[in-house]
C-alpha cells in the first residue's frame, strides 16, 4: 500500500476543535467489477480506518466496497493536550499502514 | 495490535457493523410505501428498543451528483461527546448500491466531536441513511436523497 497523507494544524489551542484531513491512494476494487474477459475482479478494498490519539483509540471505521478511490477521510477532534495522532488503514487479505501526526498545544 | 486495546476489537466491530448495515439495509429493501415508520421499528430492534427519530444527526450530501463514483457525504452530531453523553456509532446504508452497507464509524468521547467527511459510491439515484447511536441507547436518523446522473459502483 502507498504511504498515506495526514494533515493536522502544527498547534492547536487547548480545547480547540481541528479538521484532521487523511488519503490513501488504493483502488478500492469494489469487487462488482469485470475484465476484459467477463471474469469478475476480487475485491480489495480498505476495510477498516483507525485512529488512536495519545494512544487511546478515539475514531474506528469499518469501511466497505461504498467507499471512493483513494479514500479521502476527514475528521474533526478536540485537543486537550499535546497530542500524537497514530493512523492506520487495513486493507482486505490482512495488509496494513500506519502513519503519525503530531498536534501541540499552542 | 496494541493501539486496539481497551477498544472494540476488529472482529466485534465488523460483525456488530455488519449485522447494523445489513438490518439497516434490509428495511430500506422493503416497499416504498412501508417507509419511514418501518424503518423505525427495524432500528429500535438495532438499538435495544430505542425508536431512531429525527434530529442531532446531519446527513449532507450533494442532492445531484454528476459522477456517482465520487460523492462527498458530511455526518455531523450534535452531542457534547462526554463520557456521559455522548455518539457510540454512527451506520450509513445506501439502498441502491449492489450491497447497502456503506460504513460504519464508532467514536469514543474523547474524540471531542463528530464531524466525518468521506466520498462514497452511489450506483444510481437513491436514499441515504444515517443513524447515530447514543450511549444512553437513544438512536437518530437522517435522509438524504441523491440523484445521480452516471452510476459509480461497476465502472
Amino acid at each position: 500500500m502507498d504511504k498515506p497523507r495526514i494533515r493536522v494544524p502544527a498547534t492547536a489551542r487547548k480545547g480547540e476543535i481541528v479538521e484532521i484531513k487523511t488519503l490513501i491512494r488504493h483502488p478500492m476494487e469494489s469487487g462488482q467489477r469485470k475484465d476484459a474477459s467477463g471474469a469478475l475482479l476480487p475485491r480489495k478494498i480498505i476495510n477498516r480506518f483507525v485512529v488512536a490519539a495519545n494512544g487511546r483509540t478515539i475514531l474506528d471505521a469499518a469501511l466497505y466496497p461504498a467507499m471512493a478511490v483513494d479514500p479521502f477521510i476527514v475528521f474533526k477532534a478536540r485537543i486537550d493536550a499535546d497530542t500524537k495522532f497514530e493512523m492506520t488503514w487495513y486493507e482486505d487479505g490482512g495488509a496494513s499502514v500506519s502513519e503519525s501526526a503530531e498536534v501541540k498545544l499552542a | 495490535m496494541s493501539h486496539t486495546k481497551g477498544w472494540a476489537s476488529r472482529r466485534a466491530v465488523l460483525q456488530g457493523g455488519a449485522a447494523l448495515a445489513a438490518a439497516a439495509a434490509g428495511l430500506l429493501a422493503g416497499p416504498a410505501a412501508a417507509g419511514v415508520e418501518d424503518a423505525r421499528k427495524a432500528l429500535a430492534m438495532l438499538t435495544g428498543g430505542a425508536v431512531p427519530v429525527e434530529g442531532r444527526i446531519t446527513l449532507s450530501m450533494p442532492q445531484v451528483a454528476d459522477n456517482g463514483a465520487t460523492v462527498p457525504m458530511t455526518i455531523t452530531v450534535d452531542s457534547p461527546m462526554t463520557p456521559q453523553d455522548h455518539v457510540t456509532a454512527v451506520v450509513v446504508v445506501a439502498d441502491g448500491n449492489p450491497a447497502p452497507e456503506v460504513a460504519v464509524f464508532r467514536f469514543s468521547p474523547e474524540i471531542g466531536v463528530v464531524d466525518v467527511n468521506v466520498r462514497v459510491r452511489m450506483a444510481k439515484t437513491q436514499s441515504v441513511i444515517a443513524v447515530a447511536q447514543m450511549n444512553d441507547g437513544s438512536a437518530y436518523i437522517a435522509r438524504a436523497e441523491v440523484k445521480v446522473t452516471v452510476g459509480g459502483c461497476t465502472t
